[in-house]
């Protein structure tokens, strides 16, 4: 069509500086000292780090979790509803999503504290109060209160295409709701479930802010190491761009591993 | 379709809450007179007032929309000729632009904001002057805005019809109003609708912002010192005009679009 391939000119020399120069200098900085020389010592001084490492993608994972068991019955009977009602009902999932996460983690913050309102509650009853803010549970919830919509939106945008007579055909031959689930659902929706994970896991495992707000400084996850080496006091650009490299690395193998066990099983059911 | 069942609609309402009720708690502590966060002590507007009267956070809403407007209309701009010129690439060079573009969009948006710090302090370094500021918080947010330009306008040109071009070349338009007058009034929706993305995603950076802006505050990183600072109910009522902002402009736009659906259905009928 358009033979106007120089259009795209402005837009490769900016991508080129921006998206993968930047790239590249991190990559140079993982793998060089102050002095900018060849060194490996950054990324073997990240030994010492393995427990926040280890503390983010676990924190993480659980949050995924959550957030895929809360959101799948949701985007189910979301997607049983009458389309002008599923409309409505969407855009009351995304709202939240629309305001300031910042501010959404603060109402957190407000409710799970000391004297907050949650404790004050439980105080009614003579309980309490207890410890909530600055737990990794504390974290845990922000991670699945702010992402839990990115989970919602594309279970319910592959669910909407399942034809529900598929459901209703595995109903009248006998099976069981749990079997209906395991064997009609889950496999249908498997390419939602993937995308889902990914878009909650990768916000998740980067986060500097929940952990900071809700976590206390007791909690540091891979991002607040990260934010420490470029604008906290530790000030090691080459420390943090290894960190940076290996978080990554981290996102990219996780997204390629749920990938591949998506269309892996997906071979199996076709 | 048969009615929800009892522990199904039990389920949504509880869901809902959970969405909802810290929004709420948070939109009724801004009446609160004192700054208690769990005790309401009587009603008053006062921290509304003092709100309006807050130096910082009116600059910073005042960066924020500037910066907003500003990325989202280069990035649209950039975007919509970067969707040109790829679509008319071989196959080879068209994969690895759009496997580029990419990057920032599944990048966790902490090495987004790293990379771009990093290439201005190196820059800055080489120019020798003050970099940071409003220059770098531009060229961020138009960085991360343009792929998804890129991804909004690149399928709506796959689906339109070559032929649709060629007839206007035929009929004697030269290839300059053949674009003007045929190509792009078709993708026109795909560009608005990105660039209105990009106002949103702009709007509400945090993360990328706050590692290249230098000392300018926009509006989230204005609202996340607050946060870190003294607490002030002030940013609920900062929280609830945002919020009451978001819900009437979807319910505007929902009334808009079922206005649009009925219509569309009497045609139907009508026809």
């Amino acid at each position: 069509m358009l033979k106007s391939k120089s259009c795209a000119y402005p837009y490769l020399v900016w991508m080129t500086i921006f998206i993968a120069v930047p790239l590249g200098i991190v990559v140079y900085f993982a793998f060089t000292d102050k002095a900018g020389n060849f060194t490996l010592d950054n990324l073997s001084g990240l030994g010492q780090y393995a427990n926040v490492f280890v503390r983010s993608i676990l924190l993480a994972a659980v949050a995924t979790v959550i957030c895929l068991v809360l959101a799948y019955p949701v985007s189910y009977l979301l997607s049983r509803m009458r389309a002008s009602k599923q409309h409505m009902m969407l855009i009351l999932v995304m709202l939240p999503m629309w305001m300031n996460f910042l501010l959404r983690t603060y109402a957190w913050m407000t409710l799970l504290e000391r004297n907050g309102l949650i404790n004050r509650f439980f105080g009614l009853f003579g309980l309490g109060p207890f410890e909530m803010i600055n737990t990794q549970g504390a974290v845990v919830l922000g991670m699945v209160y702010n992402y839990l919509p990115y989970m919602i939106l594309p279970l319910y945008t592959i669910m909407v295409k399942i034809d529900n007579s598929l459901i209703e055909a595995a109903q009248d031959l006998g099976a069981s709701p749990v079997k209906t689930l395991l064997h009609v659902l889950l496999p249908l929706s498997k390419p939602g479930i993937v995308t889902g994970i990914t878009m909650v896991f990768v916000p998740s495992i980067s986060t500097f802010i929940i952990s900071r707000m809700l976590g206390g400084g007791s909690n540091m996850l891979i991002g607040d190491l990260i934010e420490l080496q470029f604008l906290g006091n530790s000030y090691n650009y080459n420390l943090g761009s290894a960190m940076s490299l290996v978080l990554m690395v981290i996102v990219l193998l996780c997204m390629s591993l749920t990938n591949q066990l998506g269309s892996e099983e997906m071979e199996g059911v076709v | 379709m048969k009615k929800m069942s009892i522990p199904a609609k039990v389920y949504m309402v509880l869901f809902f809450s959970f969405l909802y009720v810290p929004i709420a708690v948070l939109i009724a502590f801004s009446f609160n007179e004192s700054k208690s966060r769990s005790v309401f002590t009587g009603f008053t507007l006062d921290w509304y007032k003092s709100l309006f009267q807050n130096e910082m956070i009116l600059s910073a809403l005042g960066v924020s929309l500037l910066i907003a407007f500003a990325s989202s209309i280069i990035a649209t701009v950039l975007g919509t000729l970067a969707s040109i010129g790829i679509n008319s690439m071989n196959r080879a060079s068209r994969t690895l632009v759009v496997n580029i573009s990419y990057l920032p969009v599944i990048n966790p948006e902490i090495i987004t904001g790293v990379s771009l710090m990093l290439l201005f302090v190196v820059a800055n370094g080489f120019l020798g002057g003050k970099l940071f500021g409003m220059t770098t918080l531009l060229i961020s947010h138009i960085t991360f805005n343009v792929p998804y330009v890129i991804f909004n306008v690149m399928p709506k040109l796959r689906q339109m019809d070559k032929s649709l071009y060629e007839a206007a070349l035929d009929l004697g338009c030269n290839p300059r109003q053949a674009f003007l007058k045929v190509v792009l009034p078709e993708i026109m929706p795909a560009v608005l609708s990105s660039f209105l993305i990009c106002l949103t995603y702009s709007i509400d950076d945090f993360i990328i912002s706050y590692f290249t802006s230098g000392t300018v505050q926009t509006l989230s990183i204005a609202i996340y010192s607050m946060t870190r600072k003294k607490v002030s109910p002030e940013i609920n009522a900062l929280s609830t005009i945002m919020f009451v902002v978001i819900l009437a402009i979807v319910l505007v736009s929902n009334a808009h679009d079922s206005r649009k659906e009925k219509r569309k259905q009497r045609q139907a009928a009508a026809c």
